[in-house]
């Protein structure tokens, strides 16, 4: 083994992050066990939060603003909305803290630093997972109870949607937390940032009701289709074509190749500047 | 040589110093700005002068370090507070990146810079092994494997199922040991951790270690305790101010750290108008020095050591005694010597001029350690004076070379008092099997 000043910037060493895949899963398996021990509901937490949002979101939008929700039951398109954009906001804001709230044991023994980042993306599936089951529940309530709805094919996307939606969280959260190793600005703006964001995502509204200067600005997030083809799937309504996906995956792609030369260049001295 | 496990060439570390950036990004943007107009930074303190180097002052914490380890062997890493210490060692165990120069390795290297890194509080002690060793880059099958052994190890087999917060500090310390010490691997990079912990487990650790070392594994070891450094370590590395100042077998290498020991000022003297005085007596001057009448910081513990004042006594017809105060270094006084105590102090007399007179420490009386001197002067028959009191008014050093024919012989773990007199004994066989 060679420790040299800096290593080539396209030298990854991502060979050693399988080596520490035991880590990763014992970081997954820790984050999720810490996250309800000495709490009184444990693992209901991750129902309450969920549906309680939900509730604020069809009283507020949908019958204070009245927003148009493609027809669909208001409940059940704002809990969609809720469940895909609550992964990619979890792993956005806990990766992008990777440097500054790990610093302790990052100071004190090397591992691959990306198992922090990479284990975060993978537990908050876990929740993610929890969530989606509130949101089948709600469904098929729903649809037992006569309400049109005609979930497709289309959810067989799921993982893809997962796929793009982890990339672009880690891949901006560790380009932050890259950053913040300098500039702490950065943290105060990623807790607003990632709630403006939302609005720039048709999680409160569907895409049809944005006609002219405004739709482009949405259509260009990435995270628009991502939430699109989730309501065509599961609820079977959408604005927007599919196809948008593979702009997204582009994306994603790009934001997560940035981000791993970003955090690869970073990790070696971050200790002296966090 | 096939057999060198690390080799560390012309490696150097620079921090800078003073803060990295205004800190904010703003304050960068403000700063970088201002510079791009030509305008002086806004961010410079009011009298600084411009260097040019907006990078701030650099200062290397290492400084081309040559050294080599070969396999099999347990180097002490030693030298004062802010030698470079703790920065080897953190580029050692990859925890930060040198500014240049080259370590390579061979092997695992497992770094302890201390104990129970991520120990998560809410998970239970076994629990926490498998993290912790996890962390440490062992796999889940060999944390398996050894799990029954780290347990036994560290003592705390009946709490292993409840949270480590609720564990003693000790309880704690030892299962973070436990869990390091069954690493296994081929190189093993310590940090003060020893310092933790009752003397037993202390002891349960340096032979750990010494295991580590003896089984044809290298050891790395940072400490300031010296004693333990000479146990466990063949040979050291010295570093002063970022550089390597000598390197070689531990026993001279720690003489060398003893002799430029801890800002140790074996010397005072004064000026004769700076000179402490009450006007009777003018205090001028102290030193330690050896039997060889030579100046020294260090002091063999079983060679004598002598303090030697000199003074003027200005006026006739008074009488005083000076005397020094010898304090370790939780100021605890270990003795008050004063040079004569006169029987009729009322009505003796002391004649004027310069008067030097030395106090003899003898050798085999104090233990290991640094100490400082208080001098008084006092009982001045004229009541109405004061004496004169200096304190901290030098500092030495006693330290043990361990050759075999001091009191504590060849045991180098603690050994308690606070002295340590070489007494006689006698013994005598009085009843033969």
């Amino acid at each position: 083994m060679i420790i040299r000043p800096r290593r080539a910037w396209w030298d990854l060493r991502l060979g050693e992050l399988w080596q520490y895949r035991d880590l990763v899963m014992l970081f997954v398996w820790r984050d999720f066990v810490a996250y309800y021990k000495q709490t009184i509901l444990g693992p209901l937490w991750y129902l309450i939060q969920p549906i309680l949002t939900t509730v604020v979101f069809t009283v507020i939008f949908g019958n204070i603003a009245q927003l148009s929700t493609d027809g669909l039951p208001p409940f059940l398109f704002y809990l969609a909305g809720n469940t895909v954009w609550n992964y990619f906001a979890a792993c956005l804001t806990s990766t992008s803290t990777t440097f500054t709230s790990n610093a302790a044991i990052l100071g004190k023994v090397y591992f691959p630093r990306l198992t922090i980042p990479v284990s975060i993306v993978l537990s908050n599936i876990i929740s993610f997972g929890i969530r989606l089951g509130v949101f089948l529940g709600f469904l098929i309530y729903f649809i037992v109870i006569g309400v049109e709805i005609r979930p497709n094919w289309w959810i067989a996307s799921l993982p893809l949607l997962l796929l793009i939606m982890a990339g672009l969280g880690l891949g901006t959260g560790i380009i932050v937390s890259s950053l913040t190793t300098k500039y702490r600005d950065l943290q105060q703006l990623i807790g607003f940032g990632v709630q403006l964001l939302m609005y720039a995502t048709p999680v409160i509204y569907p895409i049809s009701s944005l006609q002219g200067n405004w739709q482009w600005l949405v259509i260009a997030n990435p995270m628009t289709a991502v939430v699109e083809v989730f309501r065509l799937a599961f609820l079977g309504v959408s604005g927007l074509s599919p196809l948008y996906l593979f702009y997204s995956l582009g994306f994603m792609a790009i934001i997560l190749l940035i981000g791993v030369l970003i955090f690869n260049r970073v990790e070696a001295t971050f200790m002296d500047t966090v | 040589m096939s057999d060198t496990v690390i080799s560390i060439e012309n490696l150097s570390k620079s921090y800078q110093l003073g803060a990295i950036g205004t800190g904010t990004f703003y304050g960068d943007v403000k700063r970088w700005w201002a510079k791009l107009r030509g305008k002086p930074d806004p961010y410079q303190k009011i009298g600084e002068k411009d260097h040019g180097n907006r990078d701030g002052e650099i200062v290397w914490a290492l400084r081309d370090i040559n050294f080599a380890v070969q396999r099999g062997e347990a180097i002490g890493i030693i030298g004062r507070n802010g030698a470079g210490k703790s920065t080897l060692l953190k580029i050692l165990s990859r925890v930060t990146a040198p500014t240049s120069g080259v370590v390579k390795a061979k092997g695992r290297i497992a770094s302890l810079l201390e104990v129970g890194t991520g120990f998560h509080s809410e998970l239970t002690g076994r629990e926490n092994i498998f993290l912790n060793g996890a962390i440490m880059g062992m796999s889940r099958a060999e944390v398996r494997r050894k799990l029954d052994e780290i347990v036994a190890f560290s003592g705390v087999d009946r709490y292993i199922d409840t949270p480590v917060k609720r564990y003693s500090s000790g309880m704690y310390v030892r299962l973070a040991f436990a869990v390091a010490a069954h690493l296994e691997p081929e190189i093993l990079v310590v940090d003060e951790v020893l310092a933790v912990g009752d003397a037993e487990f202390q002891k349960k650790c340096l032979g750990k270690m010494s295991e580590v070392a003896s089984g044809g594994r290298t050891v790395l070891f940072v400490s300031h305790n010296m004693t333990a450094v000479s146990a466990l370590c063949d040979r050291a590395l010295l570093l002063d101010r970022g550089q390597a100042v000598s390197q070689g077998e531990v026993e001279a290498i720690l003489a060398t750290y003893f002799q430029m020991a801890l800002q140790i000022e074996p010397q005072m003297r004064w000026n004769e108008n700076q000179a402490p005085t009450n006007g009777i007596v003018r205090f001028l001057g102290i030193r330690a020095h050896d039997s060889q009448n030579e100046t020294k910081s260090a002091f063999d513990i079983r060679h004598p050591i002598g303090i030697e004042l000199e003074y003027e006594v200005l006026q006739p017809d008074v009488w005083f005694t000076p005397s020094i105060i010898l304090k370790d270094m939780n100021n605890v006084v270990i003795f008050n010597s004063p040079a004569d105590a006169h029987p009729n102090w009322e009505n003796a007399k002391i004649a004027r001029g310069v008067y030097r007179s030395t106090c003899w420490i003898p050798g085999n009386l104090l233990v290991e350690g640094t100490y400082s001197i208080r001098v008084v002067f006092w009982g001045f028959s004229r009541l109405s004076q004061k004496g004169i009191a200096m304190d901290d008014a030098i500092s030495l050093n006693v330290f043990d070379s361990l050759e075999g024919d001091s009191v504590r012989g060849k045991i180098t773990g603690t050994f308690s008092g606070v002295v340590r007199p070489k007494l006689d004994w006698n013994s005598e066989l009085v009843k033969p099997a």
